[in-house]
This record gives structure tokens, sequence and C-alpha cells, in this order.
């Protein structure tokens, strides 16, 4: 059973990088939290492909003439070389709309600004009441 | 010669089109331009679609291989009767929508953005198109992105007149890349399985490969990544904000054909991926996505029924229809399959007309259209109005509408499978979607416009568009012989096995 997990240690890893990535998207309030649980999420699923191309004692896949020699597989990185392209895209984007949230709501916590969108959908926005309560 | 070699090379012109037009549109000072840009990309779109359908229309089967490389090493493009059928719907709807948006983005769009506008607008509909074509199982997860990102810049637009949009906007990208994430850990597990990325390969491959639990896990990833692109019920929650607070041009166009490129690639990895594997497929569409189907057709039906924005109403009301093409599919026989594009074509006819309409409503209230906006208008703007009544009873599914082709043809599907519980499901739905329907129409024709209402200027400019919607639906509904043999060659075909 131990060996067993040592030697799987990196999709361990890949699972452990992705639950916390998914349980920052889903469970924080700040958008920004969100977008960094985002991009440990997609990391781990780079770090999952890049396991699957690497043979045990493999090299660089550059033919070098001799036919004992064991090659890693390239293509799953070259897959992740594109994946990692589209996820710096999909960062970039989700900073820059945050920008434009802190510019329009004045936050970047979700509770507020979705308390913000409730008054703005009121004809009448309701005065504060915490002077009433006190 | 050259018409030759142009005819050869279609599947690849459609995608290249609209994605080499697009940066040309981004630096164009001048937003006519870049809308006559976008007109002309999604035109040539359109016109390649209709040939490549005319070619396809005899079960001919189009492989197109980007760059001379012979797959599965290089990256195939696949035309069928089934892809072409919604290449045609896609393209022809993101041909109208264009056409519409000139107006619409000009009242709702600053003029220095609009070439960045139409540049996005042109990547999402390219991505679109190689997202059906596609046969590389990771070339569609580039295109996915592709056209999520850009339509999530479609998106925060709508920021110039409502501020909600932004975060419309942002949850789309985090469940989109969250969705899109799980398709790539998907992909992953299959191509440690079989060591293929096409298609076609990996459902020969598949039956013999020892798969074990990684295929099942595999699966699942890919199908669970692929529901929330076609916001199938419960992971649609990003679509009703997201085409509520989008500009109007960007809630036609990607109401009447986003998700639809997405349910078809369900299909494709149900009917075609998996193919080898009947077992699970079965299992999966039986137990899970035929409930969440007619789960999703109620909740966006009860939805649109308490919503009082108009252009949440109809985002809910998708969520529904989306449901009703995924219950075809998911019959996973040939009369369920056809039934399932018929409506593909038809929703796509439906909700384009419906949201243009609402964007000319939008244009000239100047404010959201809710229940309360709208009151009267049937009299003070009864042109737009018209075709939005037309296309509203089309959803309801009144005889002479397409609407009612798609209801009928889906009924009957449901009979043939002797699932009659299903079967009351859809018609109580049916019935239902009309009290929403009612709601609209009410408050529209028979209430009188409230008192010192000032004067609403109609849009002749999105007449065009708007009538020709309208009256494709009042056309298909008639005469549906077109559809109905092109969505039965397409099921035939997505049925046929093999890529």
């Amino acid at each position: 059973m131990i060996e067993q997990l040592a030697g799987s240690w990196n999709y361990i890893i890949v699972i452990i990088l992705m639950m916390t990535g998914l349980f920052m998207v889903i469970a924080r309030a700040n958008l920004v939290k969100k977008m960094i649980g985002l991009s440990i999420f997609q990391t781990s699923v780079f770090i999952f492909y890049i396991s699957l191309g690497k043979m045990a004692g493999g090299t660089a896949p550059i033919l070098d003439g001799n036919p004992d020699t064991l090659y890693s597989n390239p293509l799953p990185h070259v897959l992740i070389l594109t994946a990692i392209v589209v996820g710096v895209a999909t960062t970039a984007l989700g900073l820059a709309l945050i920008l434009r949230i802190n510019e329009a709501f004045g936050s970047v916590e979700e509770d507020e600004i979705i308390a913000a969108k409730a008054s703005q959908s009121l004809a009448r926005p309701k005065r504060p009441t915490s002077e009433a309560a006190e | 010669m050259m018409g030759a070699a142009i005819l050869t090379n279609l599947p690849a012109l459609l995608v290249v089109v609209p994605l080499l037009l697009a940066p040309f549109s981004a630096v164009l000072p001048i937003a006519g331009l870049a809308w006559v840009l976008a007109l002309v990309g999604t035109g040539i779109s359109f016109l390649a679609a209709l040939m490549l359908q005319s070619v396809t229309e005899n079960g001919v089967r189009i492989s197109y291989h980007l760059g001379n490389w012979e797959p599965p090493w290089g990256i195939e493009f696949v035309v069928d009767s089934a892809s072409s059928l919604t290449l045609v719907v896609m393209s022809g709807l993101g041909f109208l929508a264009t056409l519409a948006a000139r107006r619409l983005v000009a009242i709702e769009i600053a003029d220095k953005d609009s070439g960045k506008f139409y540049a996005a607008w042109l990547l999402v509909v390219g991505g679109l198109f190689g997202l059906v074509m596609t046969a590389d199982a990771f070339n569609l997860f580039v295109f996915l992105e592709i056209s999520a990102l850009a339509s999530v810049i479609l998106i925060g637009m709508g920021a110039g007149t409502d501020r909600r949009a932004l975060v419309a906007g942002y949850h789309y990208l985090v469940i989109g890349a969250v969705g899109a994430t799980f398709y790539v850990i998907g992909v992953g597990f299959i191509y440690a399985i079989t060591g293929t990325l096409n298609m076609g390969d990996m459902a020969s491959r598949l039956p013999d490969a020892a798969g074990g639990a990684a295929l099942y896990v595999g699966f699942g990833f890919m199908v669970a990544g692929m529901l929330v692109k076609a916001a199938i019920f419960p992971v649609h929650i990003w679509l009703p904000a997201a085409y509520g607070y989008a500009p109007s041009a960007v809630s036609t166009m990607l109401a009447a054909i986003a998700t639809k490129a997405a349910l078809y690639v369900l299909a494709r990895i149900f009917f075609t991926i998996f193919a080898g594997t009947p077992e699970i497929v079965d299992i999966a569409l039986s137990n899970i996505i035929v409930p969440l189907a007619v789960g999703g057709i109620f909740v966006g039906t009860i939805m649109a029924i308490y919503e009082a924005d108009i252009k949440k109403m109809f985002a809910h009301s998708s969520v529904a229809q989306i449901g009703y093409i995924a219950l075809g599919l998911a019959l996973a026989t040939p009369a369920g399959i056809s039934a399932g594009f018929i409506h593909i074509g038809n929703h796509a006819l439906i909700k384009g007309g419906i949201f243009m309409a609402i964007g000319g409503f939008v244009a000239a209230l100047g404010a959201r259209a809710s229940l309360e906006t709208i009151t009267g208008i049937g009299r003070r703007m009864p042109i737009t109005a018209t075709a939005f009544l037309i296309c509203g009873l089309s959803l309801a599914g009144l005889p002479l509408t397409a609407g009612f082709i798609s209801k009928l043809y889906l009924v009957r599907a449901i009979l043939e499978t002797d699932s009659y519980v299903i079967l009351a499901l859809v018609l109580i739905s049916s019935a239902l979607s009309v009290v929403y329907l009612w709601k609209v129409m009410e408050v529209m024709w028979m209430q009188p416009a409230p008192a010192r209402s000032p004067k609403l200027v109609e849009n002749p400019a999105i007449y065009l568009p708007l009538w020709m919607v309208a009256l494709g639906n009042i056309w298909f509904g008639i005469d549906a012989g077109w559809i109905v043999g092109a969505a039965r060659l397409a099921a035939t075909a997505l049925l046929g096995g093999g890529a």
C-alpha cells in the first residue's frame, strides 16, 4: 500500500492541488482568491498531463540514433504548453474583469457586490437602517 | 483552379476567415467598417456552411487534414450531415445576428470600443465553428476556450449600460474555465488509455483498451465539463445572468448559437468517441442526462415564470429549451436525436428572434425591458412587437410555427420509447411555458401604455433580420421538410459510428 502510494506520489499531489484549487473557487468570496484557486486547479491538470508523458528512466525525445534509448512521450507536454497559454489568458481576463468590477462596485468581495447589486435593482434605495436598530 | 482550391479547403476556411478578420476589425477606427468586416466574415461562413451542407446531403463525410498531416497524427476536421446541419444553423443565425447588431451596438457600445467588440464577436463565431468541426479531442478544448474567452469579453461589454454585466461575465469565466478544465482532465484519462487524441481513433481503440476505472473517470469528466458549457441543469447557473446583462446583440448571438455547439459536442462524445463502449453511454444517458434534462426544463420554466426582467426571463427559458434538446439527444434513438437536431435549428430561430426584438425594445426604451417598462408596447412599437409575438407563439409550440414541429417530433420520439412519465412531464412543462409567455404578451398587447409615456421610436435597422427570423419561424412551421430531412440524416450520421 505504502509502496503503491510512493510510486504514484505525483498523482497524489495532483489530487491535493486539484481539490485545493476547486475548494478555493467554490468557497472563497474574494474574487481575486477565486482566480488564484482557478490557477491552482488548472496547474494541477498540467502536472497530471506531464506525469502521464514521463517514462521512468526516459530522456528528452530527441533522436540520438541509439535504438535502446528510452524516450518520454512529448505529446502531453506539448498539449500542456497550449493549456498553459489558455490558462494565462483566462487569468489575465479574469483579473482585468476584477479591476473593472472594483471600479464599478468599489469592492472585490462577492457578498458586498451582491448587496450593491440588490440596492441598485430597487427603485428607491433604502436608507441604511443601522441607526434605527441601535 | 482557384475555385477548386477554395472548395477543397472549405472546412478550414469556415474557421480561418472569421479568425483572420478579427485582428483587422480590432484595429479599425470606424465602427461601421468593423461591422462590415464582421458581416463579411459571418456571411462567408454561412455560404461555406451551405456549400458543405449540400455536399454532405447524400451521407458524404468530408475529412479535412489540417496542414496535410494524416490523422490520427494531425488534426482532422470532420464534416458530415450532423455537423454540417449544426454549422448551417449556427452560421445562418450568426449572420442574421450580425446584421441586427449594427444599430443595437451603436446604441449600447461606445464607438471607440466597437472595433474590439466585433473582433471578439468574430472570435466567438470562428471558435464555435471549429468546435463543431474538429475531430481532435484536445483541439476541441482550444476552440472551446477561444469562443468562451471572447464571449466573456462580449458579455462584460454590457457594463456600459449595466455594471452587473461585469459580474455576470466574471462568473461565466470562472464556471466556464472549471468546466473546460474538467473536459481536459477527461481527455487526459482517455489519452492515457488509448494513446490517441483523434475521436475516431479513440472510438476504435476504446473497446479493446483495458480501461477499467480510468475509462469511467475520463468519460465522466468529459461529459461533466461539456454539461457546464451546454448550460444543462444544474450547471446552467451562469447562463441567466450572462444572457440577461450582456449587450442585446450579444444576447441574440449567444442565445441563438453558443450553447448549440456544446450540445453538439456532447452528442459527439456520446455517439462518436464512446460508440464502442455503449454500456456506459446508456447508463449515463438514461440515468443522468434524461433526469437532468427534465429537471432543467422545469427549473428553467418555473424561474422564467417568476422573473420580471424580460431578458432574464427568456434566458431562463433558454435553460428549459436546452433541456428539450438534451432530452431528445439523450433518448439515443434515431427519432430522438433527429428531434434534438430539429430543435437545435428551431430554437436558434426562436431565441434569435426573441432577443433581437427585445434588443429593439431596449434600444427604444433606453432602459432595461421589464414587465413594467414594456407595458402596452404592442401598440407603441407594433412592427417589432409583432415579430416578437410570432417568435413567442413559436416558443409555446403553436401549430404552423417552427416550435410546433420541434414539440411534435420530440413527443413522437418519446412515445416510441414508451416512457410515459417523461411524456407527461414534457407536456406539463409545455403548458407551464405558456404561463410566462402569456404574462409578457398580456402586458404588451392588452394593457394600455402608461399615461405620459414618451413616444417610442421604432428601429427599422433591425426589421430585416428580425422579420427574416420571424417569417422563418412560420416557414419552417409549415414546410418543415428540409430541417426534418437534414436532422434525420444527422441522426443517421451520428449513430452510424465512426467520427
